[in-house]
């Protein structure tokens, strides 16, 4: 599903976010990138969701080289994956439904169609009774929940998740992290940035260290 | 093909609701473009109008040449000989000054004053058509002709039809100009407003393209309200003119009427409504256009 091949990501003026990385990643696999604050998980993530290009080397996401993805070509890749942010990236100004319905409507579903999907997947966050909501009514948890839900609505076979349990308490972002094991469950291909590797079980570990791969 | 139906409908009606979300702003930006379309506009139709009258009012070029008063009768058939046998007169007409005094008494306004004037104050005239109907022509042959022995006076009547038509003339120039200067304002007010627009949503713009939005996709309801904006302006400028124009009727037929002509200042007619509404459309389009070009490649 996912394999980077020596790739490096070099930002202005010559600083490093990614060193010579290689590592394979199959379908329905999953695998929790670990490492300190700046060690470049979330360069690593930007680099498979294509909104950063790999200085050198090759990131290739289901045989495709990102390298050499168009500029017309990348909305559309970008839809066939789930992304959910480190700082969530919800719209305050929109209900929960229509923050879910957003990717939906993006991909020209029809609208029937998709309020079904979007209760679908409000109901498998647990936020099946607040969609009227805006999201500012939220808790930490439910927005998190909010963001997964947007994410996996379009049924993506690739999911990337930022830090997401991250500012959670112990409970919460332990009902976080077992939606996103439900989703690995399924087949879809976890692909998580995190320091709470233990509420991943059944993972694959990468960890970096200053934009290199120490495990 | 639905979906991309259902793609345009989602953004015309995003674009409603983006614009419905500020009322205050929106109303005062229609207002300023309704006013800036509504001087071009409202010249449009005035000038309209007099082009009318004027299309109404004989413009067959004549030259009026009036006799001196008091010459042998005879005198007058001179002139006639003289004028029948002119290469550059095509048809003549004599209004003798018996006729000419008693149409005029017809009026009575004018019968006072030829009564207390006393006798018959008016001479013979001949009306003549000439064959070179410029202005240079015209004013050539006038000349020849005041200077033969028994002219008292010889008039251009339909120098003033031609100095209008001049002054018609500057005056869509003088439009074009202004109607020019008034659509790049137009263009200027939607890139303005529409820029700020692109970064009120910026949020959803990052967000948007992060889940894969096209290009087209995200310009779309920025484009429509463009639209909404020029159509609404437009359709402002409408009102305006229409108001103004049932404002003037009155007075400006009761105007004419003094003057014993006919000027109807009207409502907008269909087509030009449709090009006044086309046309702003078409200007707030260009100018969120130019403001996407700019604003979301920064975005």
């Amino acid at each position: 599903m996912i394999r980077f091949d020596r790739v490096s990501r070099r930002y202005p003026p010559g600083v490093d976010a990614l060193l010579d990385l290689s590592f394979e990643l199959d379908d329905g696999g999953m695998l929790l990138i670990g490492g300190h604050s700046g060690a470049g998980k979330s360069t690593l993530l930007k680099l498979v969701a294509s909104v950063e290009r790999a200085t050198t080397g090759a990131v290739l996401v289901g045989g495709q080289n990102l390298n050499g993805l168009s500029t017309r070509a990348l909305p559309y890749y970008r839809r066939r994956i789930g992304m959910v942010f480190q700082d969530q990236k919800l719209l305050f100004d929109r209900s929960v439904f229509d923050n879910v319905l957003l990717p939906l409507s993006i991909a020209g579903f029809p609208p029937r169609e998709s309020a079904s999907r979007v209760r679908a997947a409000l109901d498998k966050v647990g936020l099946g009774k607040r969609e009227k909501a805006l999201p500012i009514m939220l808790s930490g948890g439910e927005q998190q929940r909010l963001a997964i839900a947007r994410a996996v609505v379009g049924r993506p076979d690739l999911l990337l998740a930022d830090e997401p349990t991250a500012h959670l308490d112990a409970d919460t972002a332990g009902d976080v992290a077992r939606i996103l094991l439900e989703f690995n469950r399924v087949g879809v291909t976890l692909l998580v940035a995190t320091y709470a590797d233990e509420l991943f079980p059944g993972g694959r570990r990468l960890r970096l260290d200053h934009g290199r791969q120490c495990a | 093909m639905r979906t991309w139906l259902g793609h345009h409908l989602r953004s015309a009606s995003l674009a409603g609701r983006r614009a419905a979300a500020t009322p205050v702003n929106t109303l005062l930006s229609l207002l300023a473009i309704g006013i800036a379309l509504f001087l071009p506009a409202a010249g449009y139709t005035l000038l309209d109008a007099v082009r009318q009258f004027a299309a109404t009012t004989t413009s067959a070029p004549q030259i009026s040449v009036f006799l001196r008063i008091g010459s042998a009768p005879d005198g007058s058939k001179g002139i006639r000989v003289r004028l029948e046998q002119h290469p550059g007169v095509r048809k003549l007409a004599f209004l003798p000054r018996e006729q000419t005094l008693t149409r005029m008494k017809a009026n009575p306004g004018l019968r006072e004053v030829i009564d207390v004037l006393g006798g018959n104050p008016f001479p013979d005239a001949f009306v003549v058509s000439v064959i070179d109907e410029s202005t240079a022509g015209m004013e050539k042959l006038a000349g020849e002709f005041s200077s033969w022995p028994g002219i008292e006076h010889v008039q251009l009547d339909s120098a003033w039809v031609r100095r209008l038509e001049a002054m018609l003339a500057f005056g869509r120039s003088a439009l074009l100009l202004l109607a020019s200067l008034l659509g790049c304002g137009l263009v200027a007010i939607s890139f303005s407003i529409i820029r700020m627009q692109v970064l009120t949503q910026r949020a959803e713009v990052e967000v948007s393209r992060l889940l894969g939005a096209t290009e087209a996709y995200i310009r779309r309801p920025f484009l429509y309200q463009g639209v909404f904006l020029g159509l609404g302006g437009g359709f402002v400028a409408w009102l305006l003119v229409a108001g103004a124009g049932m404002l003037l009727r009155g007075p400006a037929g009761e105007l004419a009427g003094l003057y014993e002509l006919t000027i109807v200042v009207g409502l907008p007619r269909p087509a030009e409504t449709l090009g006044l509404l086309a046309s702003s459309s078409a200007l707030g389009w260009l100018g969120a256009m130019f403001s996407l070009k700019q604003t979301l490649n920064a975005a």
